[in-house]
């Protein structure tokens, strides 16, 4: 094992400095991509109590509008090549929330007293939601065309490469974090969220239909992941099975942040990404990994409820 | 020209007809002078009419995105030697199964398909990892195994013809040509963590410091399927190697050539080798993403030579016209070839008779050109240093002498 002054021994300030730069930015980087991935998954999980382990798939779902929608740009509009990404996000999540929507009222609302049938069955769901994408779009990984504009680097000195994919990311996951908090603690609608996961029947007595807000939290996390996939292509590709690559990493984010809390999951993606970061840096790729996984598995056997717990009753 | 079982001039005048194609292929090799009883002493799934095989391979998981070029090209020789007349006079079926990407699934699919479909031979898996986790099962029902991926050596099997390059075919020559051109002294080798990307990556850096006198500034390894490759574009940085050696396969190539780009490492400043790019993963990644680089393969699409013209033309009237065809492709597609060339020279379908058969097999007509089986059951073949341009296809800057198979290179382990 290298330790970080025998690595840096041998560089100039200003190269340390560059690779400081850059490397905090790639460890918020991967910061961004774990809370986006999250956000769907802790507020079904964490509103809802439902376990989804479909989230990944709605991920991909999203992945592969994208794709349609660069599909369709490049035969009939090449002329919107520049632009169609922002609206293929738009479309990754109406179509990922449409979906979500039939699905909790075809088969989760059955389940709600039964949480580790809804375990069952939305695993079912991502096995039929795998074949069909394998169906329609085939087995082999697609990527999207993307803009030009999303591909390059900025160069803020010589020495320093931003890539702008990253910072995009950075910016949607920003600002749907922003997005979501408003909602739910400036909104009627997130109101009425809210106090349903409080107390249920109480809610009930005072008029806001449950089944409904239900039907809505549940199609808003699954549009959320759609726009998690849609934004992930300018990183990586799409396959049929990319949702399961993504779900543990999802999981292991609201687990360890606790789930319920907002906070939770956004202060457990920073930390996993930064100590992922960090060490993939100063040990090697997959040693980086299993150091992170230990550091998580240490403190859950110390907090097992995670970061942030949720204080409600229940 | 399916025989009609239950009326009688009718199954006569479809076997004339059968009669007359077979005339026509250039060598006509009818089953009435191969008694299946003969042909077939070890309860094979033999008929009279046809011979079954099996193919295995990962149509789904993360591994489809290179195992598809296989299955297709298997599927094309299969297609074309059945329009020839078959093999001994018959026709082969071909039983698919999907080992999923998943290894233990590949040894059970194994079994699957040798216990209890009797397949003659089987034309399957791409990863070292996938092969390793079937190779006891080929030996153990003495199977006959055709692979068509280029691996990491330190291995020979009678139940195994290897119609990819072994390491030392493929990796020391190419580093020779890149020291040689690029005067590269420091190396920083990248890979996927499995055997494949670790093996070979022992035997690189083996060559690097005993035979070009340069140095390794760094070593490391990602799981299947990585995404987020920040951290390690950084450390490169950092090292500035002369060359970047890279092992990675699967969907994880999409992200670390996009990553590179993004992180401002282009061929106009930083030189990078791989073993694990051919024209089928460039599809995923994206030529615009690659340009410049090279990658180290014994075949490339764009090879001039007649047997190729014809190979990639057949290919993409059945495979769409956007199909490509990489290196591993091409050996896949070697597979049938040299199974029914060696059941010819044996006369038989007996994994024995096939496996002793084999070696100083040689199949002109190979799109890559000669090749000739050596008796540790590897290929005769040669090296080829391909430079990727934005659209997809490599540019061969170099070409070596046919290169004699070695798999268990000494001094390398």
């Amino acid at each position: 094992m290298q330790f970080p002054n025998a690595i840096l021994a041998e560089y100039t300030f200003s190269e340390i400095k560059s690779i400081f730069v850059m490397q905090g930015f790639a460890g918020l980087s991967l910061f961004s991509v774990l809370l986006l991935m999250a956000l769907g998954l802790a507020i079904i999980f964490g509103q809802m109590g439902v376990v989804n382990l479909a989230h990944g798939e709605f991920m991909a779902l999203g992945a592969y509008m994208v794709y349609l929608c660069s599909q369709i740009t490049a035969d009939h509009f090449p002329a919107f090549q520049p632009y169609y990404f922002i609206l293929a996000i738009g479309v990754a999540f109406v179509v990922a929330a449409l979906l979500g929507a039939f699905v909790e009222w075809s088969m989760i609302r059955f389940l709600y007293k039964r949480p580790l049938d809804t375990l069952l069955a939305t695993w079912g769901l991502s096995l039929i939601m795998q074949q069909a994408f394998r169906s329609i779009f085939g087995a082999r990984e697609v990527t999207p065309t993307l803009p030009e504009w999303l591909m390059g680097s900025f160069k803020p000195t010589e020495t320093i490469d931003i890539p702008i994919n990253g910072v995009f990311v950075m910016g949607l996951s920003l600002l749907l974090t922003l997005g979501i908090y408003i909602f739910m603690f400036r909104s009627r609608t997130g109101l009425h969220m809210r106090a349903t996961v409080q107390n249920r029947t109480m809610s009930g007595a005072v008029g806001i239909n449950t089944g409904l807000v239900d039907r809505f939290t549940f199609a808003m996390g699954c549009g959320i992941a759609g726009v998690a996939g849609a934004a992930f292509t300018t990183i990586g590709s799409t396959g049929p099975d990319s949702g399961s690559r993504y779900i543990v990493d999802t999981f292991l984010v609201v687990v360890f942040g606790g789930a319920g809390s907002m906070l939770g999951t956004i202060v457990s993606s920073f930390g996993i990404a930064q100590a992922q970061s960090v060490s993939e840096f100063f040990l090697e790729g997959t040693m980086g990994k299993v150091a992170t996984l230990m550091a998580i598995v240490v403190i859950l056997m110390f907090r097992p409820q995670g970061l942030f717990p949720s204080k409600v009753r229940s | 020209m399916k025989p009609h079982m239950h009326h009688q001039p009718q199954k006569r005048r479809s076997f004339l007809g059968l009669i007359l194609a077979s005339a026509l292929a250039a060598h006509p090799l009818f089953a009435a002078d191969f008694p299946t009883a003969k042909v077939n002493t070890t309860g094979l799934a033999v008929t009279d009419t046809t011979v079954t095989v099996g193919q295995l391979h990962s149509a789904t998981g993360t591994m489809a995105i290179s195992e598809t070029g296989s299955i297709q090209a298997e599927q094309l020789a299969i297609d074309q030697i059945n329009a020839m007349g078959g093999v001994l006079g018959r026709q082969i079926k071909v039983i698919k199964e999907d080992g999923a990407s998943d290894w233990p699934t590949f040894a059970e699919k194994a079994k699957k398909l040798l216990v209890n479909d009797k397949v003659a031979s089987v034309f399957g898996c791409w990863t070292s990892a996938s092969r390793k986790a079937v190779l006891p099962v080929f030996e153990k029902e003495n199977g006959m195994l055709y692979y068509p991926t280029f691996y990491e050596g330190l291995e020979q099997s009678k139940n195994v013809i290897y119609t990819g390059q072994e390491a030392t075919q493929q990796i020391l020559a190419g580093l020779d040509w890149i020291a040689k051109e690029k005067k590269a002294k420091t190396f920083y080798l990248i890979g996927s963590d499995y055997i494949w990307p670790r093996t070979s990556n022992k035997i690189a850096r083996k060559h690097i410091e005993n035979v070009l006198k340069g140095s390794v500034v760094g070593e490391e390894y990602y799981a299947l399927g990585h995404t987020q490759f920040g951290s390690l574009i950084n450390k490169i940085k950092l090292k500035k190697p002369d060359v970047i050696y890279a092992i990675i396969v699967g969907g994880s190539n999409v992200s670390f050539y996009k990553q590179l780009k993004a992180a401002g490492i282009t061929s106009d400043k930083q030189t990078l080798l791989t073993i694990s790019v051919t024209e089928d993963e460039v599809l995923g990644i994206g030529g615009e993403n690659l340009t410049g680089f090279y990658s180290a393969m014994k075949y490339f699409q764009s090879l001039q030579n007649p047997n190729n013209e014809a190979f990639v033309k057949a290919f993409k009237a059945k495979y769409g016209d956007k199909s490509v065809i990489g290196d591993v492709t091409q050996a896949g597609y070697l597979g049938p070839w040299l199974w029914k060339l060696a059941c010819e020279k044996a006369g038989s379908f007996d994994v024995d008779k096939i496996a002793a058969a084999s070696p100083g097999i040689e199949f002109k007509e190979a799109p890559e050109g000669y090749v000739k089986l050596h008796e540790n059951h590897h290929l005769w073949s040669k090296l080829r240093i391909g430079q990727w341009g934005a659209d997809g296809q490599a540019k061969v800057l170099y070409e070596s002498e046919l290169i004699e198979p070695n798999p268990f290179p000494k001094g390398y382990q």
